[in-house]
Parts: structure tokens; sequence; C-alpha cells
């Protein structure tokens, strides 16, 4: 049973993970423009300048 | 379309070259901001993308202006912020630049529009987030606790696993499960109560009993069906955040559209003034093709008045120094100056606003069809788990601890999950598959009221018929009288030059062409004089009056006949069809119309429709609706100009089409984009089929709760049960809801 020791904060800690992952992704905008993220993966990006 | 897009690029830079550098004023700059930093923000709505060339045509072409360093199109809000340094007119140059690729630029005030919707929304996500992640781990734990008995894990190892969970669970109930508790805290300080309390009472009282249970090493610890529960409303609760807040972006949208600047003269220079602030007894430019912002009497100019879309009447009416001009109507051929006699608010306008807002109070009184259920659903259901308490207790004689346990199950299995999700899952569905077709829904609750309409009012002009005139005898007249006419009307926005220069779109005349404001076009050709307008003015010979309900305008050039062209505003091609097939549906129809009587009265002949009225006010139509109402009608409005907004938004179900004036499209539920009326049936349709869902999902739900709650009074029910049925039910629901697709 002593693997249970190990094996619950693993798979928190792979839990948080995700989670943390998730509101970074949420803070940085990535949820605003749903619709536009699925065709901006459509354009080739120029070499100068770049809209920030 | 890309293609489109990319050659717009090219012609981007011979426009560019055209803008002179300076700008003596600007409509754009009240609404540029400039921060601490010295950098101009703008945003603009707009108009006219479609796909990533577009995204890519907009975003480039305004970074290759000097100066511009953050450039981001939200393709999903049509919104586009930007961001310079220095010369705030460059505003200009940049909604020029847009126009110069055929993107209708429209600048709006960020401010005024829903950033609470935004804030709300990324709450809901976070909350949701959260609860996933408790939902996943407390699992993950629960599964070794369903599949090992007591004897092989031991007493020890399963409080270890609910210590585990009741971590987990504690804080992200406290967190996730606030939405739920601040409503339900709102409506019972206000004495009601919604679906929100028994989910709250249920939410508190499960985690409390849990831990009461875990302290006290039981085995009935229920945070895994806590977690996922509101897990599951919470996918609820933002699918249906996402209907409304994508109903309300359409109409805030409208109404930023609507906030936009008139020209001031004051010494005699132009300054740009928001519509909002205007006064009376100011001096306004209003340019050809310009609406008018304010109601007033022209100080300087001769020129046509369109008044179409607030009197419903067709042809343009002359407007010279003295008269008055309303607000709303468009200036049509030359340049004028009014005084304004009323403040914008108080104007033509703002008194139809005033009206709208009226009548949208009456609509709020409005119950959804969810919160009706919630108002039956709460007190059965704490009735039930109260009693079931009780008599345990008294009859049953078990400890109050298992009495207790088992009233909180009984709250839990009976938590209105699929009940949270049977609505707005139908809604989401029913709103997408709309917009697909060109049919953009503004309020997610409209579709329940469609079910419900039986009579339907429609408008004539631009409704019933594609408020475009169309030239009736095309045939029997010569190309070549037909090219120099058409050359003409180029030069003038009259409806009937638009029309009639829309049909010789090849190579036009080179013609210099003067416009008399109330008569007609004039020109030079060859040395002779042409004349192309009002009968009486182009010519002096006799013309027969055989069509009376025919618009007409006359070429005449020395020494030829005068030629007639005859004009008709069309029916939608489909209107017949449609009128026949609402009427098969037992629908009652009526026709109310701005225009003259015996054009109406025409219309409604050739329709076959029994109720039709000409010549009404805006007030008058709103008076038709009330009386309808007053009888218990359920009334379905279709119109699309100023003079129908207030029956627009008085009506239980508005719909415009897009072709219709802002007010209309503001002030209407749905709007729908297709020449044709077909809209109107499908809009039923959709109505009827998602309600049908919804009482299935209603149904399913009463049935689930019919077959869970007497085992849970009895204390059959176990934690895997409880999340087990919860989960399934939801998932029912769920699936219900997607046969939507195979009906729309």
């Amino acid at each position: 049973m002593s693997v249970l020791l190990y094996m619950i904060p693993l798979a928190l800690i792979l839990g948080f993970i995700g989670l943390a992952g998730f509101i970074w992704s949420l803070r940085t905008g990535q949820y605003e423009d749903m619709d536009g993220a699925a065709y901006r993966i459509l354009i080739d990006e120029e070499e100068d300048k770049t809209s920030a | 379309m890309a293609e489109q897009a990319l050659s717009g690029t090219s012609d981007l830079y011979r426009a560019l070259a055209d803008i002179p550098s300076v700008t003596t004023y600007s409509k754009i700059a009240p609404y540029v901001k400039t921060d601490a930093a010295g950098d101009n923000h703008l945003s603009l709505m707009i108009d006219g993308i479609h796909c990533a060339a577009c995204i890519q045509a907009i975003e480039s072409a305004l970074l290759q202006l000097p100066s511009v360093h953050y450039v981001r199109l939200n393709f999903s809000t049509r919104r586009l912020n930007v961001s310079w340094r220095g010369d705030a007119n460059m505003a200009e140059r940049m909604v020029q630049a847009l126009t110069a690729l055929s993107y209708k630029a429209t600048p709006f005030d960020p401010e005024t529009l829903a950033r609470q919707d935004e804030k709300e929304n990324s709450s809901l996500l976070l909350c949701l987030g959260v609860a996933g992640f408790a939902a996943g781990n407390i699992m993950l734990l629960s599964f070794s606790l369903w599949t090992t008995d007591i004897q092989t894990m031991g007493v020890a190892v399963r409080d270890f696993l609910h210590w585990v969970s009741a971590l987990i669970a504690v804080p992200a109930v406290a967190f996730s499960g606030r939405p739920f508790f601040t409503s339900a805290w709102n409506a019972l300080r206000a004495g009601r109560t919604n679906m929100d309390v028994p989910i709250s009472v249920g939410l508190i009282l499960t985690t409390g009993m849990s831990l009461f249970e875990l302290v006290n090493h039981g085995e009935h610890a229920y945070f895994d069906s806590a977690v996922m529960l509101m897990f599951f409303l919470l996918i609820g609760r933002y699918l249906d955040h996402l209907a409304r807040s994508k109903a309300r972006q359409a109409a805030t949208d409208l109404m930023g559209m609507m906030a936009g600047t008139a020209t001031l003269l004051k010494n005699d220079q132009p300054h740009a003034i928001l519509i909002r602030d205007i006064k009376p007894d100011m001096d306004i430019l209003v340019t050809a093709g310009e609406y008018i912002a304010a109601d007033g009497r022209v100080l300087e100019g001769q020129t046509d008045i369109d008044t179409s879309l607030v009197t419903g009447e067709s042809l343009p009416m002359m407007a010279a120094p003295g008269d008055v001009v309303m607000s709303g109507t468009i200036n049509l051929s030359a340049p004028i100056v009014i005084r304004t006699i009323r403040s914008a608010d108080e104007s033509q306008v703002g008194h139809m606003i005033g009206l709208m807002e009226k009548a949208e109070a009456s609509q709020a009184r409005y119950v959804r069809i969810a919160d009706r259920v919630a108002r039956l659903y709460t007190p059965v259901v704490h009735i039930l788990a109260f009693a079931s308490f009780m008599g345990w207790l008294l009859i049953g004689h078990i400890p109050w601890q298992d009495a207790l346990l088992i009233a909180a199950t009984v709250l839990i299995i009976t938590c209105p999950c699929a009940l949270a999700l049977a609505v707005p899952i139908v809604q989401v569905l029913a709103v997408g598959r709309l917009m697909k077709q060109g049919i953009m829904v503004q309020s997610s609750d409209v579709l329940e009221k469609v079910a419900t309409i039986d009579t339907i009012i429609f408008d004539k002009t631009g409704t019933l018929t594609c408020g475009r005139p169309a030239l009736m005898n095309v045939d029997d007249i010569d190309p070549q009288i037909l090219q120099l006419a058409a050359s003409m009307a180029r030069y003038s926005r009259h409806p009937l030059s638009v029309a009639l220069s829309s049909y010789y779109v090849e190579n036009a005349l080179p013609l210099t062409v003067e416009e008399i404001p109330g008569s007609g076009l004039r020109t030079m050709l060859n040395g002779c004089e042409i004349r192309l307008g009002r009968r009486l003015w182009a010519t002096t010979e006799k013309l027969p009056d055989d069509i009376p309900q025919a618009l007409e305008i006359v070429l005449a050039m020395d020494g030829n006949a005068p030629v007639r062209f005859l004009f008709r505003d069309e029916l939608r091609p489909d209107t017949l069809s449609v009128i026949n097939q609402l009427k098969g549906k037992g629908m009652h129809l009526h026709l109310l119309s701005g225009d003259r009587q015996n054009i109406v009265q025409d219309m409604a002949k050739t329709l076959g429709l029994e109720s039709a009225h000409g010549q009404m006010a805006p007030e008058d139509k709103f008076q038709f609706m009330e009386t309808l109402r007053a009888k218990g009608h359920k009334i379905m409005m279709v119109g699309d100009g100023i003079n129908d907004a207030p029956v627009l938004a008085g009506a239980d179900v508005s719909v415009a089409p897009a072709s219709g004036i802002d007010m209309a499209r503001r002030a209407a539920q749905i709007v729908f984009t297709s020449d044709t009326l077909q809209p109107i049936l499908t809009i039923l349709n959709v109505g009827y089929i998602s309600q049908k869902r919804v009482r299935e999902n209603f149904m399913m739900t009463v049935l689930y709760n019919a077959c869970a709650i007497p085992l849970a009074i009895a204390g059959f029910v176990t934690p895997l049960i409880a999340a087990l049925a919860m989960s399934l039910s939801s998932l029912a629901v769920i699936l219900n809801a997607f046969r939507l697709r195979r009906y729309v």
C-alpha cells in the first residue's frame, strides 16, 4: 500500500500541472478568439514586422 | 474570397497615395484614446471578414502604415484593436485604408461595450477548469474506493483516500461553486427562489455531510458526487452563458454602430460631434448620402430626402430652405445645412428609442421556461428531502446523522444537473444551426417563444418586397438609351437612379451631370441638353397614365420622343409561397405599412392577405399590435424600418432583414441575411423542434427522478449509484439535444 504514498502525490502534481497550464492559457487570452485561431494557422508569417 | 482580399492589397496602395496626409478634421478622432505613454488606441468594428486572407489583409495593411505597432483582429467578435504612436489623425487613414480593401470599419467606444461579459466568461471558464481538475482527481481516488471492499482495503486506507478527496473537493467547491452561491444568495435576498438555491443547498449539504462522515470514519463520503455535479452544472452554465453572450454581443454591436458622429458647423468651420451631444439650435452639415442626425430646419441647400425607412413611403421628398427634416431620414442628392430644432434624444429617432424601451420593459415580464420549472421544482425537492429526514427519524427510528445523510442523498440525486442542461444545450445547438443559415438570433430565449406564435405582422417595403425598385419595362428600351440613362443615373443616390444604373454595368459614358434636387439630372451631350427625371420637369410632351402603381422617370432630349422608365418595388421571389405556407400553418397574417393605401391594398390582393392597412404612423402600428396582444395573441413582427422598431421591440418575437436600418436590427431579436422570406419558415420550424427537444429533456429528467427519488428515500443509494445516475441523466439530455441536427 505504500505505493499510494508516491502515486497519489504524483497524480495530483500531474493534475496541478494541467490546471496551471489551463489557467495560464486563460490569463493570456487564448480563449478570446476561438474562431480566429482556427484561421490564423493558415496565415504565413511575414519576415519583418509581425503583429504583436 | 482569398483572391479578392489579396488583389485588394494593391488597391490599397493606390488608395493610400490619394489620401491627403493632413485632414482638416476627423470624424473618427473622438473615438481615439491616448494613454499616458503617448500611445493612441482605436477600436473598430469590421464588416465583411470571412477567412484567413481577410485577417491577413487587414492586419498587414495597417502594419504598413507608419508608427503602427499593434494590430489585432478578433475574428469571433469582428473587432479590431489598433495602437500607434504620434499623430492621432492617423485614424482617418486607417479607416480609409480599410475602406479601400472594401471592409466597412465603424469606430466604437470599447468602454461602453460589454467588458463585463468577457470577465464573466473567463471567470466561468476558470471555475470550470478547477472543477474539472478536482473531478478528475477525485474520480481517480473514488474508483479504487468503489472497486475494492472494506475488508481488502482496511478502514485506514479508506480514510486516507477520503481525506485526500476532501482536500481537493472542499477548496474546489468553495471556488467553483461561487457562480451558484452568489446567484442563489441574490435570489433569496430578493425573496425569490431559483434553480441555484437547491443546487447550492445540495452542494453545501453534501460537502458538509461528507466531512462529517470523514471525521467519524464513515463510509458515505460523497465528495466525488458533489464535485462531478458541480462540474456538469458548470458546463451547462457555460453553454448558457455562451448562447446569451453571443446574443448580447450581436445587440451591442448594433448599438455601437448607432453611436456615430455628425458634422457641426461652428464659425463656418466643421467639427466632429457625437450624435448624442447634439442640442437644439446647432448648425449641422449633412452631406449627400448621410443620415440626418436630429430633427431640424433646412438653412441652406436643396435636396431630396429619402424617408422610406421612417414612413415606408417609396419616393423621396424634396427639402428646400425652411422645410423641416426628421432624424433617421437620408439626405440623397446635395449637401444641406440644417439648424436643429430638437436635441438628438428628443428627435424622431430618440422618440422611437423611447417607445422601444417602453415596449422592451413589457417584454421583461417573460419568464424563461427553465425558471418556471425551477419555481415548481425547488419547493418539491426540499419538501421531499425534509420529509424523508423526518420520516426516517420519527418512523424509522435511526440516528439523526443517518437520516440527514439520506435527506442529503435525496437532494443530490434530484439535483437538477440534467435539468440545468436541458434548455441551454438545445439553445446553443439551435442558435448555431440558424447562424450557419444566415439567421442571427440575438436573444437566446426567443426560440422558446417562437413555438407559441399564432399571429404574424409584416411590414411592406423592404420586408415583403426587396426594398429596391426594379425596372419593369427593361425589354422595351433601346440599349443605347439605357446606356445613356444609366450613365447619368450613376451620379445620383436617388433610389430610382440607383436601380436604373444597376441595369447597365458595362461602359458608362463619360458625362458631366448636374443634379437638380426634387427634379432630376441634367447633362449636355453633343451640344444638346438631356434631362432625366420627373415627367413635368423633363418634358412638355403629353405622356399616358396607364400604370398608376408604377414609379416613373422620363428621359428627354431635343428632337427625340421622351422615354419612360417604369419601376416597381418587386416582391421577394418567394413571398407568395411563404405567405401561403404560413396560412397553411393556421397563422393570422397582417400587413401594416406607412405607404399609400392603394399600393398596400393592391399588394394585399396579390398575396391574398385579408388584413392590410396603409398609411400607418409608427404609433398606429404599435397600437395595432397592443390591441392584438390584449386579445391574447402571440405576435411575431417582421419589419425593417424605423417606424417598425417600436413594434419589433414590443412583439413576442421580432425578425428584421439584415438590409434593414440599424435601429430595426437592434430592436429585432432575430436578423436574417437572405434575399428570400424563407428564413421566417426556418425560424418557426427550428422554434418548434427545439421546444420539442426541451420538453423531451424535461420529460426525461422527470422520469429519471421518478425512479431515483424513491430509491434515495428508501436509503438504497450509494455514492457510486449517485454519481453514475447523475452522469447518465446528463448524458441522455445532451444526446437527445443533438438529435436536433437531424431536423435543422
